[in-house]
């Protein structure tokens, strides 16, 4: 079976002011929206308490919420959570010492206030030092994983794709945040995971794209180097279908059947895999183009040495 | 020949997938309700504990599948889990006051497979249900409580040395002193120099005073030790919870995480964490009457306790000296290699002491041990009331006047004094902790955890399946193959590293896994399909696709290997948990997609003359 029947080249670079003016659009989007909504920082970054809740019926947001403002949490949100006899609540950060133990109180008010017996599903308290490190903690790991990946391309193929693929990457985190922050979805521990994912999945695609420019700039003599990335692009793009289709197959399974728990982790992968497809395809080959990639650049003796090494050495 | 294995690639391969699926078979055996039985503060399970076990499980006519006594735990098996927690109750009236009673679910490994190390995967907490903490140390408090010994400690050298009229204060950061003459000064500079050499000591003669200023190193090593002996006190206080495989565990400078599989009781477990226990020495009544006294006429001036064998102790009611003096305890062997523990005092516990044992040289002493726990209970202004504990822990003959460092001797074994040291330090906490984090799971969550994260993984193979053998055929089948492999290697490798555990996050990561490794193959496949297309035949093709596709493999996989590796250097708990699968997912899938499905593809078209492939 073949998805993709192409018997020309794709002129994808053609295209490319319309990619880099829906490119920046979507950039000034995120960055106004991360400047205006911020993101909804989940209790791993804020601190506070979270307890879920599960009732035997579906139970009464309203009377949930009177009876935590009856008993002086006034800050409590109350929320379902994945089905509506789940309820999460939420309550800030309090100057009070034992803040650890307002879980196991909460737990005694809902119980003796609804007169239903509760099933105690998960109770999380996070300090306030520990959110602020964290989100400093979590930051340094994006910026460190983006330098290695910067140093590692630039290493094995050459400083403008390095260049292009950490651009990328940057546009795909900065989307993936930008949705997030539109969305008002909560960013938690698992969706900071999620967004290295989507690192390491939209660079596997970017690796695949500028590894076959780099065999393509070899083989093809006389060609301008817009022509060249249009016929890898165009080579690589039934495999970049596929696997984008497998992907999002898997990600579907989770965001279906994974679990409240996962949804976030899932919806931040989801979309990056999207994001991820689209810029290996368009924002990374436009840059190493736009700063002027040719056939000199990949000075060919060195690296067919390389490869004929590797063919006797890790021959499959 | 083209495409041709030789055999010994053919049964590599074979044998590593065979060697995965044999490591991740204990996964497929179930776990059996257990209890288990450990000591608490030193003491041992052994054949004894065991005797008492069997007799009380028949008595109450509690079916019992296996008992064992190993490394002085006793593991009792049960056939249900009804049977299990009756023992609990029965076994917890017995034998709680020496030995924690834990519930457990052990695994249903069989023998030969436990035998060469098979063990199933280690679940998170996210999974199995429990509490995890983390602790965070005061650093500041720990520090400042080495500086105020130090003053003290220079205070005591200064007088000793006949040099009178200093003052000796913290300043910030730094200990000052300040002395009446130059002489003074230089004979005080001379004499802390000597005494401490870790210390960076300036004077100015002008203003006659003396600073001393801790280096970087010896701050840390206090940060260290401070965090060292919080594990220490904590490691010993979760084995009285009774839980089933504890985890306490530093993390980075200043953090303990806590972890406790199966605890719903958070109420308790955060009570003994917080408890404080100390010390106090006590001198022996050896003049009351012990009869009369544990018939209720216990001496005006005398108190009475116990030890922890229920053995009564006649003690004066005047306090020798209170823990917080103790500056350092620890344990060690005296000159006829008898246990004992050197305890150090700070300068006015030391004289406390040398005024306490001066006119009672040759009676007996005893070392009670306090500790408060918490109720439960709280009083009118909501405060927790503490029920204060005592016992004691050791009686020992003063052999001679006792000053700033002395030695308990009689203590018992040697990890009975071992603990004695343990639970003096712990006496004198050098720096208190506070929990920072908690995360409770309950029971259902977990289960419905496993089930969610299960059904994921088994939906997002189906999927994948499917489409795999559509688009590819006969390859397709090849590719799922190895994907099936790369599932085993996963589970054989993370059953098989002792640290891996698997949590939600986790299995997301093997789901992800699974949508990424296909990604090789379809590499590989396209660029066979390219190559027919170009007219090659059909064995170059199959040669050319893999060999053009590995290096983009190797590029792609090592970058997707370094994102990975960050988020487990950074990550903590279920993430960590994500970081693990991926990266092992991600090294297992190149072997099994790569090489994996070349054996197979060799074996099957490899060496043949054909004019189409099923791909």
């Amino acid at each position: 079976m073949q998805i993709l029947q192409l018997k020309e080249t794709v002129k994808f670079m053609s295209y490319r002011k319309i990619a880099m003016v829906f490119s920046a659009l979507l950039m000034i989007a995120s960055v106004a929206s991360l400047a205006v909504n911020k993101l909804n920082f989940g209790l791993d970054f804020t601190g506070g308490t979270l307890i879920e809740v599960g009732f035997q019926q579906a139970a009464d947001l309203q009377k949930l919420r009177q009876l935590m403002q009856d008993n002086g949490h006034n800050d409590a949100k109350v929320q379902f959570y994945g089905s509506s006899r789940d309820v999460v609540i939420r309550l800030g950060l309090r100057e009070d010492v034992k803040a650890e133990m307002l879980g196991n109180e909460i737990l005694s008010i809902l119980e003796s206030g609804t007169g239903q017996k509760i099933d105690m599903r998960r109770i999380e308290f996070v300090g306030a030092s520990v959110g602020d490190e964290l989100a400093e903690q979590g930051g340094l790991a994006m910026l460190t994983a983006l330098i290695c990946i910067l140093v590692y391309v630039a290493f094995r193929f050459e400083w403008r794709f390095a260049v292009g693929s950490v651009v990328a990457l940057f546009h795909d985190v900065l989307l993936t945040l930008g949705l997030f922050s539109i969305l008002g979805l909560e960013f938690d521990l698992t969706v900071l995971a999620a967004i290295l994912a989507v690192i390491g999945y939209s660079l596997n695609d970017t690796i695949v794209v500028s590894d076959r420019i780099r065999e393509n700039f070899r083989k093809i003599r006389d060609t301008l180097p817009e022509e060249i990335i249009n016929i890898s692009l165009t080579q690589t793009l039934s495999r970049t279908f596929i696997t984008s289709i497998t992907t999002l197959l898997v990600l579907a399974a989770l965001f279906f059947k994974g679990g409240a728990l996962i949804h976030g982790f899932a919806s931040a992968l989801l979309f990056g895999v999207f994001v991820g497809t689209y810029s290996s395809i368009y924002v990374a080959s436009l840059v190493a183009l736009s700063l002027g990639i040719s056939r000199e650049d990949l000075i060919p003796e060195v690296i067919e040495k390389e490869g004929e090494d590797q063919d006797e050495m890790m021959m499959p | 020949m083209l495409n041709k294995y030789p055999l010994w690639k053919t049964l590599m391969v074979a044998f590593i997938v065979a060697f995965g699926a044999l490591y991740a078979t204990p996964n497929l055996y179930g776990e059996d309700p257990a209890v288990q039985i450990s000591g608490k503060r030193g003491v041992e399970a052994n054949a004894a504990t065991l005797d008492t076990i069997k007799a009380n499980l028949t008595i109450n006519n509690i079916d019992y599948a296996s008992i064992v006594l190993e490394k002085g735990q006793v593991l009792t098996r049960f056939k249900n889990t009804e049977d299990q927690l009756k023992a609990r109750d029965v076994l917890d009236d017995e034998l709680g006051k020496k030995y924690s009673v834990a519930l457990n679910l052990t695994p249903d490994t069989p023998d030969w497979l436990a035998a060469i190390g098979g063990a199933p995967m280690k679940l998170g907490l996210d999974l199995s249900g429990g509490v995890s903490f983390l602790m965070e140390v005061n650093m500041k408090e720990a520090v400042n409580k080495a500086k105020i010994g130090m003053v003290s400690d220079f205070r005591d050298d200064l007088r000793n040395e006949k040099i009178h009229g200093s003052r000796v204060k913290e300043s910030g950061d730094n200990i000052v002193v300040k002395f009446r003459k130059v002489e003074d000064l230089e004979q005080g500079k001379t004499l802390l120099k000597k005494r401490y050499r870790d210390l960076i000591i300036s004077s100015d003669e002008d203003t006659l005073t003396l600073t001393a200023k801790m280096t970087e190193i010896q701050l840390k090593e206090i940060r260290e030790y401070a965090l060292q002996q919080n594990i220490t006190i904590i490691r010993n206080r979760v084995n009285e919870l009774g839980v089933a495989e504890p985890l306490v565990q530093r993390q980075g400078k200043k953090h303990i995480v806590i972890e406790l599989p199966g605890v719903q009781d958070t109420a308790k477990a955060k009570e003994i964490l917080n408890a404080t226990a100390t010390i106090e020495f006590r001198l022996v009544d050896t003049e009351g009457d012990i009869g009369a006294a544990l018939n209720g006429r216990v001496p005006a001036s005398s108190i009475l306790l116990t030890d922890k064998n229920g053995k009564p102790t006649l003690l004066k009611k005047r306090i020798m000296l209170t823990g917080d003096h103790i500056t350092d305890a620890k344990s060690g062997f005296d000159e006829y290699s008898r246990p004992q523990v050197n305890i150090s005092l700070d300068s006015a516990g030391g004289s406390k002491m040398s005024k306490g044992t001066k006119s009672n040289i040759g009676k007996p002493m005893a070392t009670v041990f306090i500790e408060y726990k918490p109720t439960g209970k709280k009083d009118a202004e909501g405060n927790l009331i503490f029920e204060k504990h005592q016992e004691v822990i050791s009686v020992a003959t003063i052999q001679a006047r006792l000053g700033k460092s002395f030695r308990i001797t009689g203590a018992g074994s040697q990890s009975e004094a071992h603990n004695l040291a343990l639970l003096l330090r712990a006496g004198a906490l050098i720096a208190p902790i506070a929990i920072v984090e908690e995360r409770t799971v309950g029971p259902t969550l977990g289960a419905e955890n496993v089930q969610l994260g299960f059904q994921a993984i088994m939906m997002g193979f189906g999927l994948v399946f499917i489409f795999m053998v559509i688009y590819y055929r006969a390859f397709g089948v090849v590719a799922n193959l190895a994907l099936g492999a790369n599932l085993v290697l996963i589970i054989g490798v993370m059953s098989l590293i002792p640290g891996a555990t698997l949590t939600l996050p986790g299995m997301a990561g093997i789901v992800l896994t699974v949508g990424m490794a296909v990604d090789a193959n379809v590499l590989i496949f396209e660029r066979i399909r390219e190559e027919i297309r170009e007219g090659k035949t059909i064995q170059q093709a199959i040669h050319q696709g893999y060999d053009a596709a590995f290096s983009t493999i190797i590029d792609a996989n090592i970058t997707t290997l370094i994102a990975a590796l960050i988020l487990f250097a950074i990550g903590t708990g279920p993430v960590k948990g994500f970081a693990v699968t991926l990266s092992i997912g991600i090294l297992t899938s190149m072997f099994t997609s790569v090489v994996g499905t070349r054996a197979v593809v060799n074996a099957v078209w490899g060496g043949k003359s054909l004019k189409k492939l099923s791909i």
